[in-house]
């Protein structure tokens, strides 16, 4: 079940029925649960759940970073460009990774090499995919330094990653990661690590980056706050499955799925500083392990409108429930939606 | 109010060393030169972000790091002076809990081990049973039951043992709590639950609480007082509402608005913020903040700015009374209060 | 992060270490399995193989000089003096046995105190204490062994005595590295605000965290011990005749190698399947307790 985007034309990145199976001592734990989604060219998605929903490992296997057939088996499709990415081989897909599809990490520092220079790190990345002159991938190098917003390129193409601030490494990253234009950005919490400022600073550069140059981006976090700072849909994954998709405004401000409420009532807002607005809201119990998911809806044994005979019976389906832009995994919406809701709008 | 701990003109700094003897070349100042008040019964909360020195100043009120200069006064008397023995009867009235809960805990030691030693060396007197009783006791006050004392941290979640964390804190019955950055490593869900706990037990138990944290949101529900750090100095001090209605200095004003939040619209208004923060090895001359500061005059680079009371209770450490500055939130009475589910 | 249930849970036993996936994963290990085998195997027959042997290992018998193995009741055949070899290795084996193990607790003590001491501190105490340890390891263990067995009396006590002292550093580094790592944890720290003094902090909180490594490190300091007693006695620095050590067995093989290889040879193997199976053993540990790879 996808949402139809505001675009009429193809989506960037096709994602069907993406499953998920870690092996270990001869079991199989599905950790995603046969997932769909569409993203279409300019248009920023984001994934959002807590640790264990599966949102880092969806996005590893976009990228088939995840250990090899051995230790996990990936099924479904993830189409870009009208060719399935799980059935190239590695070789094929070393050309696809950069051109195609980027990324970018939590931690900048795993992914530059503290004994290179960031610029030749970054000219190594066009050198690989591109047939380009000495002075061509140079001036290619600065151009990406300078729309990344480092200042005095010139000087800092030279430095090595450990003489930068966190900001600093990961507008290199981002350079490296938009060096050969890629059609996706998948950015796995990019922020997480990154103080406030610094965050606004980098977001702010991503939305940017993106109104330049029209690529897709995939946006991993835990975050409902940098999620309005930079989507267009959400997509909020719960213990493997997405349980409800829509555009950003009609998520935040009236989210249909209990879980999606419940952690956005856990947020505390700047507004409410220092009146004593009382205690938080809170999602009782754990996010269930994956290999232990309660029979039926997995978020029953913690959601406030389960009940007996209904949501521990049968998982129920990502479906409109009459909204056809923001579908739900819930069998009890039409009961709680009613009730619930419009006292969130801000 | 009374003042139950205070810093005077603390600091802490730690020598940089270089070549073959060691020769001390510059110093990192953490901590340089704070003036704090933490008023008996309040949440103070210390914002500021990587750097800043806001744990290092936890640390340096707990004793847990000697600061290089400066007092630390509890009840009006100084403990860095003070030598190991001599601490012994404060740290019972002092506790810390930590940020990361994976590593607060000792793996090898059950719950009631971990909850009962600080008993042992505090209230030597109480039977091995007495303790069990207590630990299990406060195991409930933070919200697990009693039957989990014999497990193991790695039985626990992450949530779950920082409970417990906060539970072998309060099992000496402090009056004086430093929760450094106590809900930054849980998930969104469980970070409410641990506030709600940390809300609960002050006002119960009336302890007095410095919460350290880089999160504005958090601190912005939790705290009475906020003080805003910067390169080991602190720029503001309000009571929490004031601070966000009504900023006095750029840098919080500017702190404020990166804050992301979870409402549709926030998206852009943005004061810029130059630049990074500078080392805290060679920090600006004049004004620590007036690199990024968008204020900034050609006086700030002499001035060393004092705080200074712009308002009742509120202090700020900027020389420029003619700024207005923007708001975080602006000052009607209340948001639509928000549903809280069960 | 797995969501517990409220029901009490059976108190695991303090050899927390011995339990669970890594005693599974030591089990699956069959190089170290063999190796334990090999050990117990090798210990019991040392130590009660004498008691169903026709011939003790003094006892000479000139008319059965030079025996190959398997003649009459000699399974192993006998030595130049007509001793039986099988009853000599059994006591030698005893006596090398006895000597590696000792010198491993020993030396595994000296060097857990040291690291301990060393890694908690920190500072001066720690460079004081670790330059103490590098002087020892630049100094060929060796030579200073064979210098000290010269001047002092070689009984199996001083023998063990001497290998302890030239081989607690390896101990000392591993438990170092790992008790820093240990200390600047926040439990340590939370020790520290308590008020709990040092020697609690480092042995009841810090200690029980880095067993893993020292059993390792002890178990390979072992094989070590036994290579080295095999090593000065067979120079003639060691155990001294008439009592047997499979190095001065070998050192009497010498010069028979030609005549009566079996003299050599029964020590050798003796000797190397001891060290292999510690080693094994050692190693089989590694897998299972090193905190890097248990996950």
């Amino acid at each position: 079940m996808t949402t139809p985007s505001s675009s009429t034309t193809d989506p960037v990145l096709s994602v069907r029925d993406l499953t998920i199976r870690f092996k270990a001592r001869g079991r199989e734990t599905p950790v995603v649960h046969g997932i769909d989604f569409d993203i279409h060219g300019g248009e920023t998605l984001a994934l959002v759940g807590e640790s264990g929903s599966g949102k880092s490992v969806t996005s590893f296997a976009l990228m088939r970073l995840l250990p090899d057939a051995r230790h996990c088996t990936i099924e479904g499709q993830v189409n870009i460009g009208g060719v399935n990415l799980l059935e190239l081989t590695e070789r094929k897909m070393t050309s696809v990774r950069g051109p195609k599809i980027a990324m970018i990490f939590q931690e900048p520092l795993t992914s530059l090499n503290p004994v290179h220079r960031v610029g030749d790190q970054i000219a190594e990345a066009i050198r690989y995919h591109r047939k380009m002159t000495r002075a061509q991938i140079r001036d290619r190098v600065l151009e990406l330094l300078t729309l990344v917003g480092i200042p005095d390129p010139e000087r800092r193409m030279s430095a090595y990653p450990g003489a930068m601030s966190g900001g600093m490494r990961q507008r290199v990253v981002i350079a490296m990661a938009l060096a050969l234009e890629p059609d996706l950005l998948i950015a796995d919490e990019p922020t997480t690590a990154l103080d406030v400022t610094v965050q606004a600073q980098i977001l702010e550069l991503l939305r940017d980056i993106q109104n330049r140059t029209g690529m897709a981006m995939l946006f991993i976090t835990h975050d409902f706050g940098v999620v309005a700072e930079i989507a267009d849909r959400v997509m909020v994954m719960y213990s493997g499955r997405i349980v409800e998709e829509g555009r950003l405004e009609d998520v935040l401000t009236q989210p249909r799925m209990p879980y999606t409420q419940g952690l956005l009532s856990s947020v505390p807002r700047l507004e409410d500083a220092g009146l004593r607005t009382g205690a938080l809201g809170t999602i009782e119990g754990f996010v269930p392990t994956a290999g232990n998911l309660p029979d039926g809806c997995s978020f029953h044994p913690r959601c406030p409108h389960a009940r007996p005979g209904v949501c521990d019976t049968a998982m129920p389906a990502l479906e409109p429930h009459g909204r056809p832009d923001h579908p739900v995994r819930c069998l009890r919406i039409e009961d709680i939606a009613a009730s619930d809701m419009e006292d969130l709008s801000v | 109010m009374s003042t139950l701990i205070e810093a005077v003109d603390l600091k802490q700094h730690y020598p940089v060393r270089q070549g073959l003897l060691g020769r001390q070349t510059a110093a990192v100042k953490a901590v340089d030169g704070v003036n704090l008040r933490i008023h008996r019964g309040e949440v103070l909360g210390l914002v500021g972000e990587s750097g800043s020195g806001k744990s290092t100043l936890g640390r340096n009120l707990m004793m847990m790091e000697r600061p290089t200069s400066g007092a630390v006064l509890y009840e009006g008397s100084d403990l860095a002076g003070r030598s190991h023995k001599a601490l012994h009867p404060y740290r019972r009235k002092m506790q810390m809990v930590f940020q990361d809960p994976f590593s607060s805990l000792n793996p090898r030691m059950t719950v009631e081990d971990s909850l009962t030693m600080p008993l042992r060396f505090h209230q030597p007197e109480l039977s091995a049973a007495q303790r069990r009783d207590a630990a299990a006791e406060t195991l409930e006050r933070v919200g697990l039951p009693r039957s989990m004392i014999t497990r193991y941290p790695h039985e626990f979640s992450g949530g779950q043992r920082q409970r417990i964390g906060i539970a072998r804190g309060l099992i000496v019955r402090p009056e004086f709590m430093v929760a450094d950055e106590p809900v930054s490593a849980l998930d969104v869900s469980v970070q409410a639950q641990v506030l709600n706990l940390f809300s609960e037990i002050r006002e119960s138990l009336g302890l007095t609480l410095l919460f350290v944290t880089h999160d504005l949101a958090v601190v912005g529900h939790i705290a009475d007082r906020v003080a805003v750090m910067y390169l080991g100095q602190i720029m503001e001090i309000a009571p929490t509402r004031a601070l966000f209605t009504a900023p006095k200095h750029p840098y919080t004003e500017t702190l404020l608005s990166a804050a992301p939040q979870p409402t549709v619209g926030a998206r852009g208004a943005r004061i810029p913020m130059k630049g990074e923060p500078p080392s805290p090895l060679s920090p600006p001359s004049g004004c620590v903040f007036r690199t990024r500061c968008s204020h900034a005059t050609p006086e700030c680079d002499a001035a060393h700015p004092e705080l200074r009371s712009r308002a009742p209770g509120h202090l700020s450490a900027c020389i420029r009374d003619d700024i207005s500055l923007v708001p975080a939130v602006s000052d009607r009475p209340t948001s639509p209060r928000r549903k809280q589910s069960a | 992060m797995s969501a517990i249930s409220d029901a009490p849970a059976r108190r695991p036993s303090p050899l927390r270490v011995f339990t669970g996936p890594r005693m599974r994963k030591f089990m699956r290990h069959r190089l170290a399995m063999l190796g334990l085998i090999m050990i117990v195997g090798l210990t019991l027959t040392c130590f009660f193989g004498p008691y169903l042997l026709p011939y003790d290992e003094l006892y000479i018998d000139l008319r059965a000089r030079f025996s190959p193995p398997l003649t009459e009741n000699h399974i192993l055949g006998t030595d130049p003096l007509g001793r039986d070899i099988a009853a000599r290795l059994f006591s030698a084996g005893q006596i090398s046995l006895t000597v590696g193990f000792t010198a491993m607790v020993l030396s595994t003590l000296i060097g857990t105190v040291i690291g301990l001491v060393a890694g908690y501190f920190g500072g001066w105490t720690r460079t004081g204490l670790m330059r103490i340890v590098d002087a020892f390891l630049s100094f060929p263990s060796i030579f200073l062994m064979l210098t000290l067995a010269a001047f002092l009396q070689p009984s199996p006590t001083m023998i063990t005595l001497i290998i302890a002292v030239t081989s607690w550093m390896e101990v000392a580094r591993i438990v170092e590295a790992e008790v820093r790592g240990q200390a600047s944890r926040d439990f340590t720290a939370a020790a520290r605000m308590i008020g709990a003094p040092h020697w609690w902090i480092m042995l009841r909180e810090i200690l029980p965290n880095v067993t893993g490594p020292i059993i390792v490190a002890a178990t390979l300091t072992v094989a070590r011990a036994i290579l080295l007693e095999a090593y000065i006695s067979f120079l003639g620095y060691g155990i001294q005749p008439p009592l047997p050590s499979w190095g001065n067995m070998l050192n009497n093989a010498q010069q028979y190698l030609e005549s009566a290889p079996w003299l050599a040879i029964v020590p050798g193997v003796a000797i190397t399947m001891a060290v292999t199976s510690f080693n094994f053993i050692g190693d089989g540990l590694r897998d299972a307790l090193d905190a890097r790879s248990v996950k």
